[in-house]
């Protein structure tokens, strides 16, 4: 009941014109940022970052989420209407979305988007409500081992459970590693890596990289692509919402699957994609009518959404609580966070009420209002498709440019940002992925502190990493999940040893 | 209802065509990337040791933590080199195509122009650049008329200058046109 009268605090630090407004342009603009094809919510929150710099955290932080908040919903938008996946994770949408709009049922499609990524989202941010505060005031007691540990387990489950390959999931992440260890040395002062340049002094800062890595280098990505593009136009009128919430109790145990799966997922650095992936094969196994999925079913809709959304809003999860982000966009709303003086970890509970709770009192109320504006402006958002991407490109790298130039006025970082850039187009065409390099940036320094100290504590031994059964049992899982490929193809080994006449 | 007809369409008149001659397959980039990133972190690793990577009486030097990424870092970009190389020879001709002309063309023809504008913004100032930018990147590239587009970039400027320098005290790199107004 704590949480409770703390989350009603949350929403009086939240209820004033000024938040309110905030909140509404900032919804505004993620789903411009999510209808526009190859940005998404990473990309718009660190294009958007700078607009913040100058407001107090609290303001900051809701506008961003509700950018983020707009941009899953705009994702759902060209899916459906125009079958272009704006995110990674809104390609299980498009599979019944699309053929839905097809068959002149578009309205109920993106109603039921909409409705089920509320859904998702909610249920995430329950979650957070009342597990965060447990978890955050569990946290307090942990030492810098115990970071450590987390931190290397964030780092391995990342390499165990990812897609990519292996090598590629490392070489992002200890590329990260090492960027954030340039400059000035934080326990001895001593000067590393910088080859005597003065630029390098100040390190690579975070948001620049990821300004590059995700606003840039998207860009030259899109122009990459054939841009021309065709699809339905749809207005949603009060008739089709009420149909479609009138169908929905009827798929509740897809929508309760989903958000379980979501929530797991968005929890572990797994991610969206995978969740959605999931939400939707799982509703396909399940059904009983799994040759209909594909040619237009509600349910196929619902499954993915609700999965995406509860898991892009979990993944805030251990950010609030931990200072882990689960997530790309996670890691960049905490890069956020430290610009404006915020110590991310589980002392935010304690010395930043204000924020944490007005914080999650934004994300029940974003989605509500984000599910209100878009039900009603889809015509409008669509049409913004319709701007050539040749006027949207310039804009956007004059917004990257003040970007990374406003976080220290450095016309370095102006250089630094596109370098990024090149290297974002690179990594990405050649299967390397950013997320794990993103959540190394902005870890890094704390990572390698906790390491030092706890090494220190140590008397230079590892053993400190196994000396209660808090840490080992963390560290220990850390390995497991770093070579969890090939645990389980040794597990079926000896399977298949003790079970040659099922095997033959 | 019946919205079942198209009525967004978009067309793009200069899209790389699909059948461009390829300029350079997925896997041989990979490889040179691996090639690049062993390179710096040998180099990284390098000045690491020269730090001190060892341990002093008041634990680890500074060098350490890096100089152990810095090895790891070698070691996953020589398997992935290794690993690569045998992908490709596999793969013979048909290997998945990283580039074709058009496509790198068109990428060049937006970096380009951010390279330039980022050149520009430090004499010119960043909001006559981005005016710059903005209208050359309309006309030029995207082909639209000349007066929608300098309209367009003009709004677009003075947008950003009443945002960040009037509105949000953001400063910004400013040249000899501000000036002329007094800022």
């Amino acid at each position: 009941m704590e949480a409770f009268s703390l989350l009603l605090h949350g929403f009086s630090v939240l209820l004033t014109w000024k938040i309110l407004g905030l909140m509404f342009v900032g919804l505004i603009l993620g789903v411009f940022v999510g209808v526009l094809p190859g940005l998404g919510g990473p990309n718009g929150v660190a294009i958007l970052l700078p607009i913040t710099f100058s407001m107090d955290p609290t303001s900051a932080i809701v506008m961003l989420s509700c950018i983020y908040w707009g941009a899953l919903f705009g994702g759902a938008i060209t899916s459906i209407l125009f079958n272009i996946p704006g995110e990674a994770w809104s390609v299980a949408t498009t599979f019944d979305g699309y053929p839905m709009a097809q068959q002149g049922r578009a309205a109920e499609a993106l109603t039921a988007a909409f409705t089920s990524s509320f859904i998702g989202s909610f249920v995430a941010v329950l979650l957070i409500t009342f597990l965060a505060p447990g978890i955050a005031s569990f946290a307090l007691r942990f030492g810098p081992a115990e970071f450590f540990s987390v931190y290397l387990l964030t780092f391995c489950s990342f390499v165990g459970l990812g897609r990519e390959d292996k090598h590629k999931t490392i070489i992002s992440m200890a590329l990260g590693l090492l960027l954030t260890g340039i400059g000035m040395d934080t326990v001895s002062g001593t000067l590393r890596m910088t080859f005597g340049s003065t630029d390098l002094l100040r390190g690579v800062n975070f948001l620049v990289a990821v300004i590059g890595l995700f606003g840039i280098s998207e860009i030259l990505l899109t122009m990459e692509e054939q841009l021309a593009l065709k699809g339905h136009a749809a207005a949603i009128s009060i008739r089709t919402v009420f149909k479609v919430w009138r169908e929905m109790p009827r798929y509740w145990v897809t929508l309760v699957r989903s958000s379980a799966i979501g929530c797991w997922l968005g929890i572990t650095p797994g991610g969206a994609i995978a969740a959605s992936f999931m939400g939707y094969n799982l509703a396909k196994r399940f059904s009983k009518d799994p040759e209909g999925f594909g040619t237009g079913k509600i349910e196929g809709v619902f499954a993915p959404e609700t999965a995406a959304h509860a898991s892009g809003t979990a993944a805030l999860l251990p950010m609030l609580a931990l200072g882990i982000p689960g997530s790309g966009t996670a890691a960049i709303l905490l890069g956020g966070l430290m610009v404006w003086g915020l110590n991310p970890g589980p002392l935010l509970f304690v010395e930043h009420k204000d924020f944490v709770w007005g914080l999650i009192a934004s994300m029940y109320l974003g989605n509500v209002v984000g599910l209100v504006i878009v039900l009603a402006t889809v015509p409008l958002f669509a049409s913004v498709l319709r701007v050539p991407f040749a006027a949207i490109a310039p804009m956007i790298v004059v917004s990257c440019a003040i970007g990374a130039f406003a976080i220290q006025n450095a016309m370095f970082d102006i250089w630094l940002m596109l370098g990024f850039g090149v290297i974002g187009y690179v990594f990405k065409k050649i299967g390397i992925p950013l997320a794990p390099l993103t959540l190394a940036l902005v870890l890094g320094s704390r990572a390698e502190d906790a390491f030092r100290l706890s090494m220190i504590s140590g008397g230079g031994s590892f053993g400190v990493f196994w000396s209660n059964w808090l840490v080992g049992s963390i560290t220990t899982l850390s390995f497991i999940l770093l070579f969890l490929t090939q645990i389980e193809k040794g597990i079926s080994k000896i399977g298949r040893v003790f079970r040659p006449a099922q095997a033959a | 209802m019946s919205n079942s007809d198209i009525e967004i369409e978009v067309s793009d008149p200069t899209a790389p065509a699909v059948d461009s001659p390829p300029l350079a397959k997925t896997l041989t980039v990979d490889i040179w990337a691996m090639v690049v990133l062993g390179a710096f972190s040998s180099v990284m690793a390098w000045d690491n040791y020269r730090t001190g990577m060892g341990w002093s009486e008041d634990g680890p030097q500074p060098g350490y933590f890096p100089f152990y990424l810095s090895v790891i870092l070698i070691a996953a970009s020589i398997y992935g080199i290794v690993k690569s190389l045998g992908e490709r020879r596999a793969a013979a001709g048909d290997a998945e195509v990283f580039v074709t002309r058009d496509q790198f063309k068109r990428v060049l023809l937006v970096f380009v122009p951010t390279a330039a504008f980022c050149v520009a913004m430090q004499w010119l100032g960043l909001y006559v650049a981005s005016f710059l930018l903005t209208a050359g990147f309309m006309i030029f590239v995207g082909k639209l008329s000349v007066w929608k587009s300098l309209l367009t970039a003009l709004i677009f400027s003075l947008a950003m200058f009443f945002i960040f320098e009037i509105k949000f005290d953001v400063i910004m790199p400013k040249g000899p046109f501000e000036a002329l107004f007094g800022y």
